[in-house]
């Protein structure tokens, strides 16, 4: 991960809604969005999108992955800062995107100069809008942050999370045991090797259920999903919510 | 076409045209302050303490006597030496019913006896680095490489003049790429192992005990 | 002296062995423990953020530099090594290696083998090869002596045993090691193992060891080692023979001094083993002790297929330190067995498909979440993920499709059926029109979805979309598009 230019505040931004979130928790992305706006923003979602292509990058299929991901670009043709609210998929558009078309002549430098204007949403809002929340609700609250693997490696989304959870007054962020640790999830691979995935994500909701907290806060949906659905499973009372939805919960009372 | 050259071929057909510039490793060694003796004799003395090996600083006068004392503490009774001056200082502190000898002959011509009766090791390192807690023996005709391995006790004598800070910096200083022995040995204390259950032991396969004997101005007479 | 001997285990059934693996709660906990205390040991010793950063930097920049010279490398090794009076040897492929070290056996009249620790000796089965042409071969290493008297292989490249715990070295002591009374004592047993191997140094006639990096401005061979066995094996036998990949030269003495540096503190969390044993040369005249020939045999075995291409070379910048395996969550389920591969864990994974072909190693790229805790602590910053990208692509590539640098078993894992699924997602994604629809169908249907789902639903609740998706709750309100 290298470290980024932020822009000052603009005007307008895009919304990339990611396909999880459109087709399981669009309440996040409302919520992403209330929360651009929030600020003053203007927040465009080209209703032509669908997926930044992840899950067939990294099945290996590449070629999979460049006719989606090629169908996305088109749909950002202004200079506005492009956000999204899932930290691994702003990770493949930003880092994979442009290695995914290096080779290409027309897709390769449009791809690079898309990474730079990619955000996840958590990074956008501390690095660039830097709200005031102080005057959210107060009453104490203690969760668990989880942070999906690439997006804390390839985005530092782990030290945005906490920044932003921090500027929440009363939220409390307890640490679990191996908090670093992936969840199991991998895209296909929960699918390609369901005794592996499942056996890593036991562990994971134990880690958190071992905090004392039933609520774990995440930026991203494919974790979110993998450890909310586990422990349904096992009915352990451990759920997730996303970011955007957690910042917008406490500031309830404010006028949407 | 013999495996050499079909090996070559292969790796010469792909390897890049040009390599990238040489890493400069001196230069990423360079600029680190500089050490006093003192510190370097306190850090080594740390290091091996850590590493579990027994550490005494001796003066140059009483280190003779300070070994012999230990070796009868430890009930030695028979005891090999490197050759040369101070292992002949050695013998002559040593009390007169441990047997100390030089290695003498080539391995093969004793070899069980070396294994199976010889309670200690004797051997001058030829330098030491204090970061690590390392003793550095260069081996060869004065220098048998099982000396410093095969008896259960190692005593080695330092002196603190030969102590570098750094690997980088003894490697540097004592141009050992210019002139490698056969078998130049880097320990760090007593042999171990954690193979079972990572925890610790000592005397794994080499010696389970270490005692290191720093020679300098200040040490303490025996 | 194995008396059951571990089939080498081809990775056809990697699914089977690691659903045996996480059921067996003994061997989960042996690896846990393992990992917890190797990861904590590691993270002790690189307390310093921007240290360990700038010294993986040079360490991945030797590495580098290394491969990129790595002919002229081997060539200079080679000249300098016979200049010193150390044999070499090249070895294609395993059974080459093998043939070469028995002919130096039997050239010797030997019949006994003493071997420290090597990983590439693991590889070409040499134990069992020599043991077949009627050589006896004892591991000396602790852990391995322990693996071999199982009859087992060792389950991690740096700490063989690691899926063993006392009771287990205890039980197998007192069933094979003659008058060894059970106890846990670990100071005892490592006591009796150190008994029963000393006889076999003494009377060992060739002493094999592996080699951690060769350097070929002075011709040495740079042995890391705790134990002493290493140091025995390559000093007391008569002759000895060191064999290696022959991607781990570096051209300069000094680049050792970080390699090494990182590669005890990776592996182990030490900030040094107990011996460097630098060996440059068999005994020389007046000299009383030391092997009086030293061959080195250098090894491809499929490492040039990954030298072939710029970005899987980055494989061969390993200094098999384990540290990637210590912190994957995969390994830290399944252990190393489960791999049914000579390495395990995330270089395994990598390195395999080179050395056994991509069919040969099947599920093992598709077997990681892709987290990335490997490529975060590996000291030569091998882009681990990005590699196991790149070999899913080609296992999953048509096999009649001509490319570049072609990989053994090119399409191993390519499935027609699986080609349309992912056709059929992009299509669907690629297409507003027919993502539209799909959005419709899941969430207007959303009460038909299935309760089984693949393989999600054997250790979760099952997903289910929402009844209406952003899309539509944004068309609703007229965002600007
Ligand atoms: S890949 Fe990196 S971390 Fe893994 S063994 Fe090799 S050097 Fe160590």
């Amino acid at each position: 991960m290298q470290a980024r230019n932020y822009p000052p505040k603009p005007k307008d931004v895009y919304l990339f809604g990611t396909c999880l979130i459109d087709l399981f928790v669009p309440q996040a992305g409302m919520d992403a969005v209330r929360l651009l706006e929030r600020e003053g923003l203007t927040v465009h979602f080209p209703q032509d999108q669908s997926c930044c292509g992840q899950p067939a990058y990294t099945s290996g299929d590449a070629e999979a992955a460049r006719k989606v991901a090629r169908a996305q670009m088109k749909l950002f043709a202004q200079d506005w800062p492009v956000i999204v609210p899932s930290g691994s998929c702003a990770g493949m558009m930003r880092e994979h995107w442009p290695k995914l078309f290096a080779d290409d002549a027309a897709y390769g430098p449009q791809a690079t100069a898309l990474a730079e204007r990619v955000f996840e949403l958590s990074e956008f809002l501390v690095h660039v809008l830097q709200p005031d929340y102080s005057a959210a609700r107060a009453e104490p609250v203690k969760v668990a942050l989880h942070t999906s693997c690439s997006a804390r490696r390839e985005m530092g989304t782990r030290v945005h999370g906490l920044s932003l959870l921090a500027s929440l007054p009363g939220v409390e962020v307890v640490e679990h045991v191996r908090e670093s640790e992936c969840c199991g999830f991998g895209g296909t691979f929960s699918l390609r090797h369901p005794d592996i995935s499942g056996a890593i994500v036991r562990d994971k909701v134990d880690s958190i259920a071992g905090t004392g907290c039933q609520r774990f806060i995440t930026a991203d949906c494919g974790c979110m999903l993998n450890i909310s659905t586990a422990a349904q499973h096992r009915s352990v009372a451990v759920a997730g919510t996303h970011m955007a939805s957690f910042v917008c919960e406490r500031l309830t009372g404010e006028s949407a | 076409m013999s495996a050499r050259a079909s090996m070559l071929s292969k790796l010469r057909a792909c390897a890049p045209a040009t390599a990238p510039d040489m890493p400069d490793v001196a230069g990423y060694y360079a600029g680190r302050p500089a050490s006093t003796q003192a510190e370097r004799v306190e850090r080594l003395r740390a290091e091996l303490t850590a590493s579990h090996a027994d550490v005494h600083v001796v003066s140059h006068a009483g280190w003779a006597g300070a070994v012999a004392q230990l070796l009868h503490a430890q009930g030695v009774r028979r005891l090999v030496r490197q050759s040369g001056a101070p292992g002949d200082s050695l013998a002559r502190a040593l009390p007169p019913a441990l047997q100390a000898s030089e290695f003498g002959r080539p391995l093969d011509e004793w070899k069980a006896e070396l294994f199976e009766q010889v309670d200690a090791g004797f051997t001058v390192a030829d330098c030491a680095i204090a970061a690590t807690g390392t003793l550095v023996h260069l081996c060869g005709p004065h220098m048998p490489r099982t000396l410093s391995l095969v008896p259960p006790l190692h005593v080695v004598l330092i002196d603190a003049e030969r102590i570098y800070a750094t690997l980088f910096e003894a490697a540097d200083g004592e141009r050992w790429a210019a002139r490698m022995p056969s078998n130049l040995v880097m320990l760090s204390g007593p042999s171990k192992t954690a193979d079972i259950q990572q925890t610790l032991a000592y005397g794994a396969h080499g010696p389970a005990r270490l005692c290191v004997f720093i020679a300098c101005e200040q040490g303490e007479a025996a | 002296m194995s008396k059951h001997p571990m089939q080498f285990v081809p990775t056809a059934d990697f699914k089977e062995r690691a659903r045996g693996a996480l059921d067996d709660d003994k061997l989960r906990k042996s690896f846990r423990g393992a990992m917890d205390f190797l990861q904590a040991k590691r993270r002790n010793q690189f307390s310093d953020e921007h240290e360990r950063e700038s010294l993986r930097d040079l360490g991945s920049a030797i590495r580098k530099y290394a491969l990129a010279r790595l002919p002229d490398l081997l060539e200079e090794l080679e000249s300098k090594l016979t200049r010193n009076g150390i044999q070499v040897h090249w070895a294609e492929n395993a059974e080459e290696a093998n043939a070469i070290v028995l002919d130096i056996m039997r050239r010797n009249q030997a019949r006994r083998m003493i071997k420290g620790k090597s990983m590439a000796s693991e590889e070409i089965e040499l134990n069992h090869y020599l043991a077949e042409h009627g050589m006896e071969c004892i591991e000396s290493d602790m852990g391995e002596y322990i693996v071999q008297l199982a009859g087992e292989k060792p389950s991690h490249i740096v700490m063989p045993a690691i899926h063993k715990n006392k009771a287990d070295v205890a039980k197998l002591f007192e069933e094979n090691i003659p008058d060894t009374p059970y106890t846990e004592d670990v100071d005892e047993l490592i006591q009796t193992g150190r008994r029963a191997l000393r006889r076999h140094f003494m009377e060992a006639d060739v002493g094999l060891s592996g080699v951690n990096f060769a350097v070929a401005e002075t011709g040495t061979l740079w042995l890391i080692e705790n134990e002493g066995n290493g140091r025995l094996s390559t000093t007391v036998p008569p002759v000895h023979v060191a064999i290696m990949g022959m991607e781990k030269v570096v051209a300069k003495l000094e680049h050792v001094v970080p390699l090494v540096s990182l590669l005890t503190r990776s592996a182990t969390g030490q900030a040094v083993t107990t011996y460097f044993n630098l060996i440059s040369s068999p005994r020389r005249s007046g000299e009383l002790d030391g092997p009086r020939e030293v061959h080195l045999v250098l090894l491809d075995n499929g490492r040039s297929q990954a030298y072939a291409d710029e970005q899987l070379r980055s494989t061969l910048q390993c200094i098999r330190c384990g540290a990637c395996m210590n912190h994957c969550p995969v390994y830290g389920r399944i252990g190393g067995h489960a791999y049914g591969t000579t390495y395990p864990g995330p270089i395994g994974k990598i390195l395999s498909p080179h050395l056994l072909g991509l069919d040969e190693a099947g599920d093992l790229p598709f077997a990681s979440t892709l987290c990335g805790a490997c490529s975060e602590v590996c000291p030569v910053r091998i882009p681990i993920p990005d590699l196991l990208i790149r070999l899913r692509n080609e296992a999953k590539r048509n096999p009649n499709e001509t490319v570049a640098t072609p990989l053994r078993g090119q399409g191993a894992k390519h499935s027609a059926a699986e080609r349309v699924v992912w056709q059929f997602w992009s299509g669907a994604f690629k297409s507003p029109k027919a993502w539209k629809a799909l959005r419709w169908g899941a969430t207007r249907l959303r009460a038909f979805t299935p309760g089984a789902q693949a393989g999600w639903t054997q250790h979760r609740t099952p997903l289910k979309p929402a009844s209406r998706s952003l899309h539509d709750m944004l068309k609703d309100r007229d965002q600007p598009e």
